[in-house]
């Protein structure tokens, strides 16, 4: 009972720290994930007067990754109100030639701008519609919501400070005595704080092995797996290598900061 | 004769600068025995504090075991400290350990083999008459068994130089006689440096024994 309790305030000040992490791991690559559903969504149409290659094209910006030529069936079709086949070949010809454009990544309002620029640049081509209005809102919703994950990930900062100094407080109040009484044998400083150590780097393991049964658990749950499905986004919640690794690193480096910490700013009383 | 301790004006003074202990001189030789006595608040405690080295002198010089404490610290203090065996006031007795841990400390921080702790802790807990409460916690115990864990934790590791500050305050007469056996057991038989801050001299000594008395923040031997 008591050396749970020993374990318990430092484990459960980790485990919180660990889990804002990862949350805010798996928000971050929503977002990413999110982002590229919208690229590949997200198009510009490039009306021209005659033929454009699809190097011409993807020459234009960068930025483009692909283009292809919408066929103007439909628009003939629907214009169809009974020509001949003759005539309708003949307009087919004067028509316009349209050119669905693909970016690489989904740009930023300014980004439209200058690929459209450059479009127009080709004396050939008479308009380009980027539906800016319809993204630019598209735009603002992911830029406000990466806003408010950044705001998470200072608030998580700041909890993560104050609950490591609380703990700090409490270390020192609970070794402190020890310590002095060492060193009033002579024991060396590293004989002094092994406990402390000990204690830091056991509390840290135990932290990385609830937080990885908590996260292996929460990834394979179908209800949250279902709530991704739900908004088409397909991350990885949890990477039981690479993302364990780094909150296993997290926990260790906090707890040797803070016995480093509560060792140094040790002072014997008189 | 050897000497263990020297002290050469020797003053001592806490943060708030009120001079306690004021220009003492005095030496002590190896392998005697040192009462101290004087009033209450006349700094018998201070005096000890500063045989340890926790409280460094003020001004002149205080040689402890050929270590001179002022201005000393790191290895060069543990050094002297782990050839001191302290009996506190307070006991200061680790909470978290149990009473056979708390004898073992010494013996840790110096080294020794696992059997060699072990036995000694044994036959310590034996004559503390502490043998049954070996696994129990210092909070589980009474004052007088805290303060006779607090004298074998200071005998464990056979120190050349034994400081107690008033190890029998809080016992009755038989537990004192046994307090005051074993220091004199180790002051015979290993030549152990012992002294002790006490109230009251025992009437039958088996060992000579000087005699300190601290007041008005000297020190003076007793004839
Ligand atoms: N840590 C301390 N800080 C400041 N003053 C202290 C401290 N410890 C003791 N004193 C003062 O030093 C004087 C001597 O105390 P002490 O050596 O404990 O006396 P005693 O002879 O009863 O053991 C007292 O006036 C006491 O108030
Ligand atoms: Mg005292």
């Amino acid at each position: 009972m008591k050396s749970i309790k020993n374990h318990l305030s430092l484990v459960i000040a980790l485990l919180s720290i660990l889990f804002s992490i990862q949350i805010f791991t798996i928000v971050d690559r929503s977002v990413i994930a999110y982002k590229d559903n919208l690229a590949t969504n997200y198009s510009l149409v490039v009306v021209s007067n005659s033929a454009l290659s699809e190097k011409t094209i993807i020459e234009a910006d960068e930025r483009i990754n692909a283009t292809i030529e919408l066929s103007p069936d439909d628009v003939i079709q629907r214009l169809n109100t009974g020509m001949s086949t003759k005539n309708m070949e003949l307009l087919k010809h004067t028509l316009p030639k349209f050119y669905k454009v693909k970016l690489k990544h989904y740009p930023s309002p300014g980004e439209i701008e200058s690929v459209t620029k450059k479009l127009l640049a080709n004396q050939s081509v008479t308009k380009v519609e980027n539906f800016s209005q319809s993204h630019d809102t598209i735009y603002k919703l992911l830029l406000l919501f990466k806003n408010v994950v950044s705001l998470f990930a200072v608030s998580i900062f700041v909890i993560t400070t104050l609950l490591i100094f609380k703990e700090l407080r409490i270390w020192e109040f609970k070794h402190s005595e020890r310590m002095s009484i060492m060193a009033l044998f002579g024991a060396p400083t590293w004989l002094r704080s092994a406990v402390l150590f000990r204690l830091a780097i056991t509390d840290a393991l135990i932290t990385s092995a609830v937080a990885f049964g908590l996260f292996v658990y929460m990834s394979s749950s179908p209800w949250i797996l279902k709530q991704f499905e739900d908004i088409g986004i397909h991350i990885i919640l949890f990477d039981p290598l690479y993302d364990f690794a780094i909150l296993a690193g997290v926990a260790i480096f906090l707890s040797i900061l803070l016995a480093t910490l509560i060792v140094l700013g040790h002072k014997e009383e008189v | 004769m050897d000497k263990v301790i020297i002290a050469n004006n020797l003053s001592l003074s806490y943060s708030n600068d009120e001079t306690i202990i004021n220009k003492a001189s005095f030496s002590i030789n190896s392998g005697s025995f040192i009462f101290i006595t004087g009033a209450s608040g006349s700094g018998k405690s201070t005096l000890l504090k500063s045989l340890y080295g926790a409280l460094k002198p003020k001004e002149g010089s205080l040689i402890v075991g050929g270590v001179e404490l002022h201005g000393v610290s790191g290895s060069k203090l543990n050094f002297l400290r782990k050839h001191i065996g302290i009996v506190f006031q307070d006991y200061k007795l680790v909470k978290e350990w149990t009473i056979e841990k708390n004898i073992m400390l010494p013996l840790i921080i110096n080294g020794y083999e696992k059997s060699i702790t072990q036995n000694q802790v044994e036959s310590l807990l034996k004559h503390v008459r502490l043998k049954h409460q070996a696994g129990k916690y210092p909070m589980e115990l009474s004052g007088g068994e805290q303060q006779r864990v607090a004298m074998a934790r200071a005998l464990s590791h056979n120190p050349i130089l034994i400081l107690a500050d008033e190890p029998t305050g809080n016992l009755d007469d038989y537990s004192s006689q046994l307090i005051w056996n074993l220091l004199e057991g180790a002051n015979t038989q290993l030549k152990t440096t012992v002294i002790v801050v006490t109230h009251h001299i025992p009437e039958a000594m088996g060992v000579a024994y000087k005699h300190f008395h601290i007041e008005f923040g000297s020190i003076h031997e007793v004839n």
